[in-house]
């Protein structure tokens, strides 16, 4: 084997122009933003107050940030295949040969699920759930580091793909045989192996650490059932991502060996069986898209709560319809291949306990519009996404409980209505709700609101979109198009695959309008500052902190009598206290472990793709090396004095009193 | 009574979406493409009762409690009510249950595996996935034939399906279900055509480059003997299906056009899938198809499969 493996010059596909094209102008923009940060002395900023943080809260932007770049990415692959769709279509072949267009649709579900929902959800989590629960970090701040790096460095390798080798050719799910040696030859099976094993064990970490979290940090006095729904929702998804992602990690270790050591778990030959790798994958999958949904929940919940100015109809309901939908999660893998033949027993089994999940998803409808009922609904941004969702989401609901109808199944498996229900669910569920969670907590994270004007008219666009998109997905599904075509040839679904390329390019305006958003805000920030922290006479502990919050989140411990903590402080009047003894406050202090471990752990992923033996021992070793340094140094907490607490308390209680006048 | 009301707007609502739409799943030919269309209506009906409530109360709610309306009650602390928490529990219990039983009762009808109830003799086609086409094995007949699927209408078809190439899923959407392909195993399915006609068939499982081009065409003849004609056809071709055209069959191709094979050598179905239950596919034709001989019955360790 050659010094670098598989690596040669042929690996750049300098012969794709649309691939050099999309490369020239990331290193364009690459250069801009390495130049702006120089030129404004950033660098060390970045470095020390950013990369080496174990802040949650800037985890949580950093987290959000990737999201936001990895959207681009993912949205650039969607408006492809829907151009794509559009222009191949009589037999046409449009302008994407097979090759390129099956590592696009690929990479679109891979990104969008793996690279984008999650570490906006991830991010989220970790800039609010701490605060919510009156906690001044995570149970393990510095793992917390480790676990958004290794997220990046997934994110990382995945990006390379574009510009080195290829990405996998397989549909974002990977069933062998088809991502087996034989079938998939090139390297891009081993880009998504390697890009899903590093980040998914980012993932396992992050759920372990915020079981922790919520289980051990709780402010005093907050009981179980104290906690914020969201909080709430996002223990739920900790729980079912601590025992749902290993089974990603083992399967994909299992088509590892038979890609790399000639094992035959999943082969067509040698006694493999693919049927495990399908049950396998969905044993994971199928709680991934809880992991995803129910975190959006507690978002709707908040926002809801919130801005009717009116407490959480059926706090307990919530509760436990979540943790019902946890468990059900587990045992509905199967709907996912009913057309494998399974005896009808099996097959009605998985329908019914499939359908019985929408029940708990039914009762949480009601909660919200019973919480809207006798309120004092603001129609903000986040509540226009949260309208939004229990609208659309409900459609998505009722096309999910057909498909979990064996019968109905049979013909709308592998459909085109199946992706417009997964894209109903996913979008106008998960996203709609990060983007509410985005609008409503980027005061608190930030220090001044968003642009309401644009934010609206962002919404409208997608929800729009979203419609015009996807609704003529489901008639296509229902005239027989299957998913994953290149090209087509059927005069009759002509009209629907324009309908749907309209809708994709509307959902772009929105897109296009919330980056407009952003630069708008930043810029107007001196008109929209949030100097009381409490922008929106929130109900729960995150609110009573600063916009953004001190690095240690609460000066004091406060304590916990109700599920409304704010909302009760402010009416007892405990609110703003002043305090004249402050504690000493123990803080972890950043470090750069884990960013300098992630890159040796993305040096080694990528080694491992093109067999370039050397680069991977380097890579583990010097990973290795940095943890036994980390875990053998006692250098990595200090104390924050009682005097500097009162003087930053001091300067943003003046802030809030003349914020209050 | 529910059940029979819900029907009968069934069948008026399946005959408006029907004129919509030519081809596809909600335009099917065939007895099981029917039974699921009616199963597609009435479950989404059903739905409906829910889904229309909620999309009119959270637009209802969203403008009667809008903030600035004065004159609506407003209780803030109002959050928990028995009498509602029972209701939006047991509405949606109510309705899945019926769903429910109206599911595990179709999912046994519409079982892929379970024969049809017919008085014609039905006919057995045998179907391979390859790449990127379609071969169907007549064993009866012996005659095969790529991307081209004929049977007589009205005359139930029992199909084998195997895979030699990565999973693939066998669908006519205007006939009903559809099944998987997967190598080293068989599958099974059961369809009948009720109008003569020609539709499209397709694969419904992504499996490579020429995936979008593995189209073949399902011919429902209007008789037995236009049918009979179609297979004399057939078998005016001198070319054998034997392992060696068999072998040149299965390289890579895209948008392969039809083929018709006069002649089948015996087995040719079983051999494409025992081929994967021994050590190597490497294995010469001959020897495997010698160690066939030791397996009595594939059929034996197909039904296995199922674990029934």
């Amino acid at each position: 084997m050659s010094f670098l493996g598989k690596l040669t010059l042929e690996s750049i596909p300098y012969h794709e122009p649309i691939i050099m094209v999309t490369l020239a102008v990331v290193a364009v923009i690459g250069v801009i933003i390495a130049a702006l940060i120089t030129k404004y002395k950033k660098w060390g900023v970045l470095w020390n107050d950013w990369f080496t943080s174990v802040d949650h809260k800037r985890l949580g932007i950093m987290y959000i940030v990737l999201a936001l770049v990895m959207l681009i990415r993912g949205f650039s692959d969607a408006i492809m295949m829907r151009t794509q769709q559009a222009l191949a279509i009589n037999g046409a072949a449009g302008y994407l040969p097979p090759e390129h267009y099956d590592q696009i649709f690929t990479a679109h579900g891979v990104i969008m699920i793996i690279f984008m929902a999650m570490p906006f959800m991830i991010g989220l989590m970790n800039l609010v759930v701490p605060l919510q629960i009156g906690a001044r970090d995570v149970a393990f701040p510095f793992l917390n580091n480790l676990s958004f790096w290794l997220t990046a460095s997934g994110a990382v390798l995945i990006n390379i793909s574009l510009g080195l080798g290829e990405f996998a050719k397989t549909g974002w799910v990977a069933y062998p045989p088809l991502s087996e040696l034989s079938f998939s030859p090139g390297v891009g099976v081993d880009y998504y192996i390697w890009a899903l094993q590093i980040s998914g064990i980012g993932t396992t970490l992050t759920g372990v650490n915020f079981i922790a979290t919520v289980l051990k940090m709780r402010a005093p006095g907050m009981k179980l059932m104290q906690m914020p729904i969201f909080t709430w929702t996002c223990t739920w998804a900790n729980i079912l991502i601590v025992a749902s992602f290993p089974i990603l990690t083992a399967v994909l270790a299992m088509l590892t060996l038979d890609r790399y050591l000639g094992f035959h778990f999943f082969t067509n030959a040698g006694g493999g069986n693919a049927m495990m790798y399908i049950n396998l994958f969905w044993a994971w999958g199928h709680p991934e898209v809880y992991i995803l949904i129910l975190p959006a929940f507690g978002i709707f919940s908040e926002v809801i709560s919130t801005f009717t100015s009116k407490r959480l109809f059926g706090y307990k309901s919530m509760v436990w319809a979540s943790g019902a939908i946890s468990i059900l999660g587990f045992i509905v893998w199967l709907h996912h291949f009913f057309t494998m033949g399974s005896s009808a027993n099996v097959n009605a089994f998985f329908g019914v306990m499939t359908m019985v999940i929408a029940v708990p998803t039914g009762v949480k409808l009601f909660n919200w519009l019973f919480t809207i009922y006798r309120g004092r609904l603001r129609l903000t941004v986040p509540v226009l996404w949260t309208l939004g969702f229990m609208t659309t989401f409900t459609i998505g609901g009722m096309t999910g409980v057909l498909l979990a109808v064996p019968g109905a199944d049979y013909v709308l498996h592998n459909s085109l209505f199946l992706i417009a229900h997964f894209h109903n669910t996913i979008i106008g569920g998960a996203v709609f709700g990060y983007l509410a969670g985005f609008a409503y907590w980027f005061p608190k994270a930030m220090g001044f609101k968003l642009n309401e004007r644009l934010g609206k008219a962002a919404f409208w666009c997608w929800q729009v979109g979203f419609y015009v998109a996807f609704m003529p997905l489901y008639v296509l599904g229902f005239l027989g198009m299957t998913r994953r075509i290149s090209h087509t040839d059927n005069p009759d679904w002509n009209f629907w695959i324009y309908f749907a390329a309209v809708g994709a390019f509307i959902i772009f305006a929105g897109i296009i309008l919330q980056f407009v958003q952003l630069y708008v805000s930043f810029r107007d920030r001196e008109q929209n500052l949030d100097t009381t922290g409490d922008p929106w006479n929130g109900h729960t502990l995150e609110w009573s902190t600063s916009s953004p919050p001190q690095f240690y989140n609460f000066a004091k411990d406060p304590h916990v009598s109700d599920i409304d903590c704010f909302t009760d402080m402010k009416e007892k009047g405990e609110a703003y206290q002043r305090h004249d003894n402050y504690e000493p406050i123990h803080m972890p202090k950043n470090t750069a472990s884990g960013i300098l471990m992630a890159i040796g752990i993305t040096a080694a992923g990528f080694a491992a793709i093109w067999h370039i033996l050397w680069l991977a021992i380097v890579g583990m070793l010097g990973a290795f090396v940095v943890f036994l340094f980390r875990a053998y140094s006692n250098d990595h907490d200090y104390y924050v004095q009682p005097d500097e607490v009162a003087k930053i308390e001091n300067t943003h209680l003046d802030k809030v009193a003349r914020g209050l006048i | 009574m529910l059940i029979r009301n819900l029907s009968k707007a069934a069948m008026l609502t399946s005959i408006l979406l029907m004129s919509g739409c030519e081809g596809g799943v909600l335009d099917p030919k065939g007895q099981i493409g029917i039974d699921e269309r009616y199963l597609i209506v009435v479950a989404t009906l059903l739905m409906l009762i829910v889904v229309i409530p909620v999309i009119f109360m959270t637009l209802f709610f969203a403008w009667k409690y809008r903030d600035g309306r004065e004159q609506e009650i407003y209780a803030p602390k109002w959050a928990h009510s028995k009498s509602i928490e029972i209701v939006v529990w047991l509405m949606p219990i109510v309705i899945v249950i019926i769903l429910g039983v109206i599911t595990w009762g179709s999912t046994h009808d519409l079982d892929p595996y379970k024969p049809l109830e017919h008085e014609a003799k039905p006919i057995t086609v045998e179907v391979v996935s390859l790449n990127w086409k379609w071969l169907f094995i007549y064993p009866e007949l012996g005659v095969a034939s790529v991307n081209e699927l004929a049977f007589p209408v009205n005359v139930p078809v029992n199909f084998k399906i195997t895979s030699d190439t990565a999973m693939n899923s066998f669908f006519i959407p205007q006939l009903g279900s559809q099944i998987y392909s997967m190598a080293g195993m068989a599958t099974q399915l059961h369809l009948i055509a009720n109008e003569p006609g020609s539709f499209d068939g397709i694969s419904a499982n992504y499996s490579g480059a020429g995936f979008a081009g593995m189209k073949f065409k399902a011919i429902a003849t209007p008789d037995a003997t236009s049918f009979d004609a179609w297979v004399a056809k057939l078998k005016r071709q001198g070319n054998k299906l034997d392992p060696q055209s068999y072998a040149e069959l299965a390289k890579p191709s895209e948008n392969n056009p039809v083929e018709y094979y006069g002649s089948v050598s015996n087995g040719m179905f079983d051999h494409v899938v025992m081929q994967y239950m021994h050590m190597s596919k490497a294995m010469p034709m001959d020897e495997a198809q010698h160690m066939e001989m030791s397996h009595p019955s594939i059929d034996a360790s197909l039904n296995n499969e199922k674990g029934e």
